[in-house]
């Protein structure tokens, strides 16, 4: 006797089908449902999981092709074997192109039956295998990245495994370069939404104008330049996850429109009327203090708690100090691995170099400095001189193009008052490479109520 | 008798025109009582497919046998979504239904062999029977009730039931 019990559903309109497979599928051993039409079917396989459906292609109603295009909508990971009684290779084509797995004329021979349910039931155990393996590498994977021992990422990562379960919204706070994206999409890929997609938007980047047609979309003619009808990120999410980077730096104006789509869970593309329908999980994250927004009126506070229904602290890297050792190991690792260079490790003044420095640009700096170690340094052990650290020490003017870049850099955006769009002009670049510049750079105002922020 | 006559019960009775002497030696080897006459396939014959539906026999050995009853055809049967079936039983339930027609070397072009159709029909035979009392196909391609839709496959079983099936059908005889 068969030791794995699969089960089966009939559907067909027709009572001596579903009579005479129910008997036979019984006969050898499967678990058989019967449903008369397209809709029992679907109400079936609400109840419960099954392994495979039979479908008849003709019936009254919702016919078969129809049924299997719901069961593939929903994602179901039942397989599907379409039966017809008027072959066609029309309809043959169809059923397999929505992703049927097999296709039968009636009558069957017995033998044909019986090899296309071992096979599809074979096909649908190697699915139900292969996303068990990808859910349980994509979990090691997505908390393996927050590298830490620090009581104080020990509780990042619990929080990820708590919220990522339930659907609300989390706001990620953190400097720059502390991992708020990673973050992030540890969270998407630990949540019930990881095999939708997940959009990450990030906003500091984006005018106001382009924001909005980012994130609702627009359709054709809705500005000068829409020569297309766009579909925004939020419907692009599908499902999934949308995470807005840098959110505090969208103007009220769409803080106002972000509410409203988070409220009404629809959105109405610019320039278009209608509204539609989107089903996402929004994370956002912010390197300034949302609350302290609020109380100067730069942030709406209704927005501010819609946000904030979880949130998660990322420290420093200054404040887990204990951690670098660590990561310094995990990056150097990682990028001799890429670059194929065979380092093991630091050499000790390297290493206190490391422990020394008090990060103001946090792990992104790190992993940085340890990437440019890699490509300069000689194996097997990274020195002190191939860490790009600042040391005040020593004194000497620091003549590498990055280090005077960055100096660069800030002289003009605090002679524009922290004007993007102006010392991005100023600089001879567009405002996303600017934007860029500053994240990578790690580069903040450096008092935000005195910054002259548009 | 065969384990499994005894659990089911049964009496074999023909359908239609069965050669006696078939019928005789099927009795024979398997020690199954036979009913008395013979029963009408006419109901259960499909004009458009030149085919007798298995299914409506079983309705109609009900209608003139009690008891547990097992028919023998030597008809072309059919299940109505199957282009053929060897044979048909209930499921645990009172009749079942086997045909040697499809069981025999002319029907695939060969010379008849008698002892080899004998063999065929009585693995069908304690096949149905089995279903009769509620067993299901079983894996052991040795077994009697492994699934057989060919007689390629059909050969290739014994005509016993494996050692699971077996304590099986013990246990529902104790």
């Amino acid at each position: 006797m068969s030791e794995e019990k699969y089960s089966i559903l009939i559907v067909d309109d027709e009572q001596v089908v579903r009579d005479s497979l129910l008997h036979w599928f019984s006969e050898e051993g499967y678990e058989v449902e019967v449903a008369a039409s397209a809709g029992e079917a679907l109400s079936r396989l609400a109840a419960r999981d099954l392994d495979l459906v039979i479908a008849d292609i003709r019936m009254p109603g919702m016919d078969g092709l129809e049924l299997l295009e719901k069961i593939r909508s929903e994602q179901l990971d039942t397989s599907v074997i379409v039966m017809t009684g008027y072959a066609s290779v029309e309809s043959a084509v169809r059923a397999l192109k929505h992703g049927a797995f097999d296709y039968i004329t009636k009558p069957f021979d017995p033998d044909d039956l019986s090899v296309a349910v071992r096979n599809a039931l074979e096909q649908h155990r190697l699915k139900r295998e292969n996303r068990l393996l990808r859910q349980q590498l994509s979990e090691s994977f997505a908390i393996s990245e927050l590298v830490g021992q620090s009581e104080a990422m020990r509780r990042v990562r619990e929080q990820i495994e708590t919220v990522a379960a339930v659907d609300s919204t989390v706001l990620i706070e953190g400097e720059s370069g502390t991992g708020k994206e990673l973050v992030a999409r540890a969270i998407h890929r630990l949540s019930p939404r990881r095999f939708h997609p997940m959009v990450v938007v990030h906003c500091g980047a984006l005018t106001e104008t382009l924001i909005e047609s980012e994130l609702f979309g627009h359709e054709k003619g809705a500005f000068t330049g829409a020569q297309y009808r766009k579909k925004g990120k939020f419907e692009a999410a599908m499902g999934g996850t949308v995470f807005l980077d840098e959110i505090a730096d969208i103007s009220l104006k769409t803080q106002t429109d972000l509410l409203r789509v988070l409220q009404e869970r629809e959105i109405v593309r610019v320039g278009g009327t209608q509204p539609i329908k989107v089903d996402f999980r929004v994370i956002a994250a912010t390197n300034q203090n949302l609350a302290e927004l609020v109380k100067e009126g730069r942030f709406r506070s209704d927005l501010y708690y819609r946000l904030n229904v979880f949130a998660i602290h990322l420290p420093p890297l200054r404040e887990r100090h204990g951690d670098v050792p660590l990561l310094a190991t995990h990056f150097l690792e990682k990028y001799s691995r890429q670059m194929n260079r065979k380092f093991t490790g630091f050499e000790r003044p390297a290493m206190e170099l490391l422990a020394s420095h008090n990060w103001p640009g946090n792990v992104r700096e790190l992993e940085n400095i340890i990437e440019r170690a890699v490509v300069v340094g000689r194996e097997p052990l990274i020195r002190a001189g191939d860490l790009a650290i600042n040391r005040p020490s020593e004194g000497a003017e620091d003549l590498r193009l990055e280090s005077v870049e960055r100096k660069h850099v800030i002289r003009v955006l605090e002679d524009f008052g922290w004007n993007q769009t102006q010392a991005a002009k100023a600089l001879g670049i567009d405002r996303v490479t600017l934007y860029h510049k500053i994240r990578r750079y790690g580069l903040k105002p450096p008092e935000r109520s005195k910054a002259n922020r548009a | 008798m065969n384990l499994a006559v005894r659990v089911a019960g049964a009496r074999l009775v023909p359908v239609g025109n069965f050669p006696s002497e078939m019928l005789d030696e099927l009795a024979r080897r398997t020690g199954m009582p036979l009913a008395a006459g013979s029963l009408d396939p006419t109901p259960a014959y499909d004009a458009l497919r030149e085919q007798y539906d298995s299914t409506r026999l079983l309705v109609e050995l009900k209608q003139r046998y009690s008891g547990a009853i097992l028919g023998a055809a030597a008809l072309d049967l059919f299940i109505p979504v199957l282009t053929f079936a060897f044979g048909e039983a209930e499921l645990g339930g009172r009749a079942g239904v086997f045909s040697i027609y499809r069981l025999r070397e002319e029907f695939y072009g060969l010379p008849p062999n008698r002892e080899l159709l004998v063999e065929r029909a009585v693995r069908e035979l304690l096949h149905e029977l089995g279903h009769l009392v509620g067993l299901l196909h079983c894996q052991d391609a040795s077994c009697v009730m492994s699934p057989a839709h060919s007689v390629a496959l059909v050969d290739a079983k014994s005509d016993d039931y494996c050692a699971a099936c077996t304590r099986w059908l013990e246990n529902r005889g104790a």
